[in-house]
């Protein structure tokens, strides 16, 4: 099988699309909205549970440390700033700013996670709250760390992105792979926001 | 690790891999042989994988099936054990309805679509091949049960918990064995595996169209795949949720569905028909799609009512979502529930319906041509609306009442599955046999298949009606002789043994003729859709030059117009450079080879402690390594040119 080639093949090279919006961004709509159903029954799980608690439920009120969760809450939204500002540099072929912009989302993602990590802590050690303690317990540590794990599987992404670049193979044409990353990156700050509010504020209404 | 760059000379298809790709393994570049099927990113070929195992798995629950017939042939008879009897209807259903029904749609889904659309494959194809071996990791995972240990040495037991194995049976409770952590961990990997490959199938649909075919000239069969994708991306994550809940409260001792710490198994019922009732659609909206394809052509007529046709699908896939819990009338629901899932129901017969009237408004004054595929079409359709009119039975909740759980609700499903999904699907089979093969399948045998499974069936499921209707509920291992039962479980296991010949014939006769069928040319149907227009089997780059598009029924138009179809301007610089290809690929099958590992390592983790847990790390480690690799070689690739290759 030999064939007399010409022309190598441009690896940054999108073919064009029937819709002109690139595949790669399509997949991450599509698998984001597959998430929304993720997240949806985890959300349906927890908010079902807690309009029909039993004796002996956890109360959750008690537990939370809102000051702490705030905080957090703010620094994952910079982050998603941040995401997006590095998105804008790629796309205008700036990859120093890229990197710092990058750099400072996976240090915020950081925070959050380490955030939530001490809450665990918090929440096992001092408060008594396990996955097993009660069907509150269940429903919000599943639900958390589920979202947990997606910003986990976020900063490691961004970070693998980050560090892929100092190859010199990531370029201005490259950028939709940044922007996919980023669309993932608010997508998982967005869920953050409403089980803020599901989980955390209502039960201070 | 010692990463290498690929450099292009070192390619056997010589100077044009790009030396960007880093890579711990030389780039697969087999194209016979064992390695060139586990490293294959061909759609064509992945859709062949899905059929392989199709048609085995098919084999697997038939037999399942046939050994639950036996049991049931006469009272009181011990062929089965109780126990043994539970594994067999569960994995019969998991297995027909994971295992069989499904890929059988999805080799479709891969062989067909990207021909359907004029296109060279489908938008990521290692992404495709992944979800194909992902696939197969979790049919393995599911019938290792069969045969694996547990911590005592003893054969686990197989699943024995219903294929919607609800909650609270499947707790550790009442559960205890491994059987139900492989089922668990099993329905997650394929959930996993149907995902992917439909958010690539959406973006291909979507985006892989070849000029000029527009959404309205899409095929029937792509529209289909479509909306089916659309429910598959959206409905799988309810089963994967509620999975994962089951498991946590199996493994990590959590609460979801233990209820003496408030959990309630009902959420179980919601959340897996919230999946389940979209899962009826997802395998009978392709078996419509290809009915929409096979009665045209055999019809020498354009289908009839195409725009209805089309919405009518997307209609039902968006009211699937509304109507899971009439599986659930009788757990109480409340009035105004009830009602309105009883509403929504029926409601969903509508579009049904009038897809019914559009296909006999294709065959009304039609050239009928009486071959295999036309015979399975007409069979569907009939057999089909049968099974629908008991479905609207069921939709009235009182009448529900009665019949729930009895063996009138077997009789639908299979109505339904059988003489819906899997006839259309055979029909596709024969239709699409000659394209997929270059061979063309015998009519005799082939109608002496069609007859045997269309009397068979019958026999064994009509029968089924009055027996739910005199009482005989579903799922009991035997009955005593004084129910005035015998008769007709005596007949329907003549007829499902019937039916289990006839599905040898079928699987035989697909097989002799891959291997020893009459050459059938590139069109022997007189095709609509573009996929008549190449070659038989298809070369590997489909589409020497992309078609431009410029009507619906495209390969018709093309033959019967006397202008020759435009040139695409973009094959002009395809003669100059070649055809873009895409690399084979190792780490599709690696990564979902660490899937598997780890899928095991998590199920044992309860019988052996840490060890297991280690091994499904070591799972993890692979996938993870894998991800990596996968992107770091990159989708790379090389020329082809078709003008070379036709000519050897």
């Amino acid at each position: 099988m030999s064939h007399a080639a010409a022309g190598a093949i441009d690896p940054h090279h999108e073919a064009t699309t029937a819709t002109g919006i690139p595949n790669k961004k399509l997949l991450m709509w599509l698998f984001l909205a597959s998430d929304c159903m993720f997240f949806g029954s985890l959300i349906a799980t927890h908010l079902i549970y807690r309009l029909n608690p039993i004796e002996g439920n956890a109360s959750p009120t008690r537990i939370f440390d809102i000051e702490l969760t705030s905080g957090s809450t703010f620094i994952l939204l910079m982050s998603s700033l941040m995401m997006a500002l590095a998105v804008e540099a790629i796309q205008k072929g700036n990859l120093k700013m890229m990197r710092v912009y990058l750099f400072t989302t996976v240090f915020f993602g950081l925070l959050f996670l380490g955030g939530q990590v001490y809450e665990f802590n918090h929440f096992v050690h001092e408060k008594g709250l396990t996955l097993s303690s009660s069907l509150f317990g269940s429903t919000f540590f599943v639900l958390t760390g589920t979202h947990g794990c997606h910003v986990a599987i976020g900063v490691l992404w961004l970070l693998s992105l980050t560090l892929y670049s100092y190859t010199g193979k990531l370029t201005r044409a490259d950028a939709i792979d940044v922007e996919a990353a980023g669309l993932y990156w608010h997508f998982v700050d967005i869920v953050w926001i409403i089980i803020f509010t599901a989980v955390y504020l209502i039960e201070y209404i | 690790m010692a990463t290498s760059t690929t450099k292009s000379d070192s390619h056997e298809h010589g100077s044009d891999l790009s030396s960007d790709s880093i890579s711990l393994f030389k780039r697969p570049t087999a194209k016979t042989g064992l390695l060139s099927w586990l490293t294959t990113v061909d759609h064509k070929r992945i859709g062949l994988l899905y059929g392989a195992s199709a048609l085995f798995f098919l084999l697997v629950g038939g037999f399942e099936a046939l050994l639950i017939r036996a049991q049931l042939m006469v009272p009181n008879n011990d062929v089965l054990s109780a126990d043994v009897y539970n594994q067999m209807f569960t994995m019969h259903g998991t297995t027909m309805i994971f295992l069989a029904v499904m890929p059988m749609s999805a080799a479709f889904f891969n062989f067909m679509v990207p021909l359907m659309i004029g296109a060279r494959d489908v938008a990521f194809p290692r992404m495709n091949a992944f979800s194909f071996w992902v696939f197969l990791a979790g049919a393995l995972i599911i019938n290792a049960s069969w045969v694996l240990p547990d911590a005592n040495g003893l054969t686990v037991d197989a699943p024995n918990i219903g294929w919607f194995g609800y909650a609270n049976l499947t707790s550790s409770t009442y559960s205890p064995g491994l059987g139900t952590d492989f089922w668990i961990l099993g329905l997650q990997i394929l959930g996993l595996a149907s995902i992917m490959a439909s958010l690539n199938f959406i973006v291909t649909i979507i985006n892989m169209r070849a000029p000029g075919m527009t959404m309205m000239r899409l095929p029937v069969f792509v529209w289909m795949t479509l909306v089916t994708s659309f429910l598959l991306i959206l409905a799988f994550p309810a089963i994967a949720i509620a999975l994962a809940e089951l498991m946590m409260d199996r493994m990590v001792g959590t609460n979801f569905f233990e209820v003496a710490k408030g959990g309630q198994p009902i959420l179980w019922q919601h959340l897996f028909w919230v999946f389940g009732h979209p899962e009826v659609y997802i395998l009978i909206l392709p078996a419509m799609g290809i009915i929409s394809e096979v009665l045209p052509t055999f019809s020498r007529k354009p289908l009839f009512g195409y725009p209805i046709i089309v919405f009518s699908g997307a209609v039902i896939g968006f009211l699937g979502f509304a109507v899971w819990s009439h599986h659930m009338f009788t757990t109480g629901l409340g009035k105004l529930a009830t009602a309105a899932f009883a509403m929504t129901t029926m409601a969903i017969a509508v579009p049904t319906g009038v897809k019914i009237f559009n296909w006999i408004g294709t065959l009304w004054g039609g050239k009928l041509l009486m071959r295999t595929p036309m015979l399975y079409a007409l069979g569907f359709i009939w057999m089909f609306m049968m099974g629908g009119f008991t479905g609207v039975m069921h939709s009235a909740a009182p009448a529900d009442a009665q019949q729930q759980d009895s063996y009138f609700v077997v009789a639908h499903f299979h109505y339904v599955l059988i003489g819906g999904s899997l006839f259309a699907l055979f029909a596709g089979i024969y239709y699409w046999l000659p394209k997929i093969t270059g061979r063309i399948a015998s009519e005799r045998i082939g109608k002496l298949g069609f007859w045997t499974i269309f009397s068979g069936f019958n026999i064994a499921f009509f029968p089924m009606h009055f027996l739910g209707l005199n009482g005989m509920p579903r799922r009991i291992y035997t009955y005593a002789d004084n129910l005035d039962w015998n008769r007709w479980n005596f007949v329907s296991s003549i007829g499902a043994f019937l039916l289990g010949i006839g599905a040898a014939i079928l699987v035989i006769h697909v097989l002799y003729t891959v291997f020893k069928g009459e050459k059938a040319g590139d069109d022997p149907w007189h095709g609509r859709t573009l996929e008549w227009s190449i070659s038989s089997p298809p070369p590997e780059y489909n589409f020497a030059a992309i078609p431009m598009v410029r009507a619906r029924d495209v390969h018709w138009h093309d033959k019967h117009t006397d202008t020759p179809p435009p040139v695409n301007p973009a094959s002009a610089g395809e003669r100059d450079h070649g055809v873009h290809m895409p690399d084979q690929s190792w780490y599709p099958f690696f990564a979902a080879m660490g899937l598997c590992i780890g899928g095991f390592g998590v199920i044992y983790t309860s019988a052996f402690g840490w060890a297991a847990g280690t091994v499904a790390l070591i799972g993890a480690g692979i996938l993870l390594i894998s991800a990596y690799l996968w992107a770091l070689e990159g989708p790379a690739g090389y020329h082809l040119h078709p003008e070379e290759e036709e000519g050897k």
